[in-house]
């Protein structure tokens, strides 16, 4: 078993994930690297030395400038590192149990359509010690994603958080604080609300106790089993997104001239949508829109094989005597599924490589097809734009 | 026990009453699933008939004597599925006592090995006094042996335990030559080994492909599949053979060749999830069209007759999509005589006679 330079057991026979591959526990930098990183930075001190407008931009390292970064803390075992594999790197979620206690921080770099990091921290360590530094730590922060186990004892859990926030309060006001109240697969309605509010209360009262009054905090109930905790990722990523009331205002469009019932725009990776039109989000519809992405990402990995070229020279040939991508009418991934019950469709239209569209239509739209697919198209065009020009900014 | 009464002399009577157009009548097909107790019969039998998932099978306990189920297939194909309990004693039972009852008339022997089984030995002895019986009553009989729970074994070791196992099984099999699947719930060998098991006992199945062929070839498909409609079984497929490369003998196919059970996996997986979303039963038909459209491939399903679903695999095009699914819609008639019940046959076998006088 390679424990060393992977940290942990790999449950998979064949060593495969279908996500992204973890990255160790250390960063293994060999001396040749440190080197080389030293001799980059030297010359750049040197250069800029000489003409200070010349100097290249220092190396990214490991905290790479620009990029928001969530940071997911808490006791030990109340699932951190559980809840990091099952969104970002496709875990099963009863392959968990097999996870080893996360010894180092583990930084993931997600690169999806938009570039964050998910730092996952070891339970058992104290951030509040002076010798940590605090800036390293939360200075590009996006957000604080606190865990508590539901199904444990949590107030020495509330304890930590209230230091930790009292502690950042001072240099970093702004922090945006989410609390997982995780593991409530097990519980009942009643019990799960129970909890939120007593944890609510108790935070909520030694903030104001400390004179703190309205901290940005908010609660979530998660479960890795079931579709919660992309949920509760879906509003904490939201949050991040600057441009998220353009991407809102356009799907509200679309939903009104298309009366859909209801649009998400989905990172087809992680299962996390990072828009919704303004309509209030029900669990149902969000899991059959997540399901339905995974049925298509099934099937045309069965049936995308590469064709040979003698055929597609075939079928280019008479009697449509066109290039293929001139037979088609639209580039990107388009599908739709008429549910039988309520006659209701649920479309999906590919936005780019890492995002989708996909909506639950209304009664009797699947009729009008062709122009709810016009539609669309302008949509995608304008959230196409929405992304360039806010990528040039960056 | 009365029921089962019952049931012989509806096949009596079945067999008794030929009419002249022989293919279309009612087929009856006594199905036998025999195997050790445990070894996951039942369990079969609920994820492929009864629409349950994997994980809800642990609730089923010991099945009590024979469960009689009569599963409706394509309209005009019954299949009388006697699920046998296998603690020793009802075994014992089947063997003496009710061993002409249970052993005549049978169409198919479905035998399940549990891979985990300790005592392999005595479970050939079970299976050659089986056999032994079979052949008194049913010679005629095919045999399929299902290899099963084989996500218990270490992946690199399961072809050689597969392979060690089918031969011993052939050696006891006597006169009966029976075809060896590897299954496990968990997974879509299931669908595998029950579409092929379906698939050779489908009545009128060569006029079937002839005209899925003939359907393909038309509308420029690379695949056509015909899927039954509550279990999402494969029963019937043609893949063209105009995918050219450069060599002119061997077209090309698609690398995938469990693809069929793949895709039966995934839609009955998506029907779950909609049936929770509609609030309707698993059962009941949740879509009636799904259309996907990437940028190096098309596809279709869409209902087709009263009890099948075709699915069709084709390449990038808006014109050739939308003509080959309107032609799909006007084949539907075609179809649908396939499909139809006995009564219907009645009035239909004087019009085909006369057409085929005239054709």
């Amino acid at each position: 078993m390679p424990l060393l330079h992977t940290g942990r057991r790999r449950t998979k026979l064949n060593r495969s994930y279908n996500g992204p591959p973890r990255q160790g526990p250390v960063r293994h930098i060999s001396p040749a690297q440190l080197n080389l990183e030293r001799v980059y930075e030297q010359n750049r001190l040197s250069v800029q030395k000489k003409d200070g407008l010349k100097a290249p931009e220092p190396a990214p390292g490991p905290a790479a400038k620009g990029k928001p970064r969530l940071l997911l803390m808490g006791q030990r075992r109340s699932g951190k590192s559980s809840i990091s594999s099952v969104v970002f790197h496709k875990m099963p979620p009863n392959e968990t149990l097999f996870l080893e206690s996360t010894a180092r921080i583990q930084k993931d770099s997600m690169h999806s359509f938009m570039d964050f990091q998910v730092w996952d921290f070891p339970g058992q360590v104290d951030f509040m010690d002076p010798s940590f530094d605090l800036d390293a730590i939360f200075g590009e922060i996006g957000a604080l994603i606190w865990v508590i186990d539901a199904q444990d004892d949590y107030l020495e859990a509330i304890n930590r958080l209230n230091s930790t926030i009292l502690n950042l309060q001072p240099s970093y006001p702004n922090v945006n604080i989410e609390v997982f109240i995780h593991k409530v697969d097990g519980l009942s309605d009643d019990y799960k609300l129970d909890i939120q509010r007593d944890i609510m209360q108790r935070i909520q009262d030694e903030l104001s106790d400390h004179g703190v009054e309205n901290a940005p905090i908010n609660f979530h109930l998660t479960s890795i089993y079931n579709h919660s905790i992309f949920e509760a990722f879906s509003k904490v990523i939201q949050k991040l997104i600057p441009h998220l009331p353009t991407l809102e205002a356009l799907l509200n469009d679309l939903c009104r001239a298309c009366r859909f019932e209801k649009a998400y725009l989905f990172d087809v990776l992680s299962k996390i949508y990072i828009a919704t039109d303004s309509s209030p989000v029900d669990m149902p519809s969000y899991e059959i829109c997540s399901d339905y992405i995974d049925v298509i990402v099934d099937v045309s990995e069965i049936y995308g094989w590469d064709r040979p070229k003698e055929y597609i020279e075939f079928l280019e040939g008479p009697p449509w005597n066109k290039a293929l991508e001139d037979q088609v009418a639209c580039r990107d991934a388009e599908s739709a599924i008429l549910l039988t019950d309520g006659k209701r469709p649920i479309m999906l239209r590919e936005v780019n490589k890492y995002l989708a569209l996909v909506a639950i239509m209304c009664e009797g739209s699947y009729e009008k097809m062709p122009s709810v697919t016009m539609n669309v198209e302008g949509t995608v065009k304008g959230l196409t734009e929405v992304f360039e020009i806010t990528k040039q900014r960056k | 026990m009365d029921q089962m009464g019952n049931l012989t002399i509806q096949d009596e009577t079945a067999g008794a009453s030929s009419p002249i157009s022989e293919p279309r009548k009612q087929k009856k097909k006594k199905v036998l699933l025999m195997g050790k107790s445990g070894s996951g019969k039942s369990s079969m039998r609920s994820i492929i008939f009864s629409n349950y998932i994997a994980k809800d099978t642990r609730r089923l306990g010991a099945t009590i004597d024979v469960d009689l189920s009569h599963v409706k297939f394509l309209g005009n194909l019954t299949l009388n599925l006697w699920d046998c309990g296998g603690q020793d004693a009802f075994m014992e039972n089947y063997l003496s006592q009710q061993r002409q009852h249970v052993f005549s008339n049978v169409g198919v022997l479905i035998y399940v090995f549990d891979i985990e089984s300790r005592d392999f030995d005595r479970d050939l002895l079970t299976y050659r006094s089986i056999i032994a019986a079979l052949s008194q009553f049913s010679p005629t009989a095919s045999v399929y042996i299902l290899i099963h729970k084989m996500d218990l074994v270490v992946p690199n070791q399961r072809e050689d335990i597969y392979n060690d196992r089918v031969s011993l099984i052939r050696s006891k099999s006597d006169a009966f030559d029976p075809t060896p699947f590897a299954t496990s719930i968990w997974d879509q060998s299931l669908y595998k080994a029950w579409a092929e098991i379906i698939h050779d006992l489908v009545p009128n199945l060569d006029q079937i492909e002839k005209h899925l062929g003939s359907l393909g070839k038309l509308i420029m498909a690379e695949e056509v599949l015909l899927f039954e409609r509550t279990s999402f079984l494969v029963v019937s497929s043609w893949t063209s053979n105009a995918i050219f490369t450069a060599d002119k003998d061997h077209p090309a196919q698609n690398p995938t060749y469990d693809r069929n059970e793949r895709l039966s996996n995934i839609i009955k997986n998506f029907k779950q999830s909609t049936s929770r979303y509609t609030g309707t039963p698993k059962s009941a038909e949740q879509f009636s069209v799904f259309d996907l459209k990437m940028p190096n491939f098309c596809m279709f399903l869409i209902k087709f007759t009263t009890n099948t679903y075709l699915g069709v695999v084709l390449p990038p095009g808006e014109e050739r999509y939308n003509a080959a699914k309107l032609n799909c819609y006007i084949a539907r008639e075609q179809f649908e005589d396939l499909d139809s019940p006995a009564k219907k046959s009645a009035d239909r076998g004087a019009t085909t006679e006369s057409s085929e006088a005239t054709s």
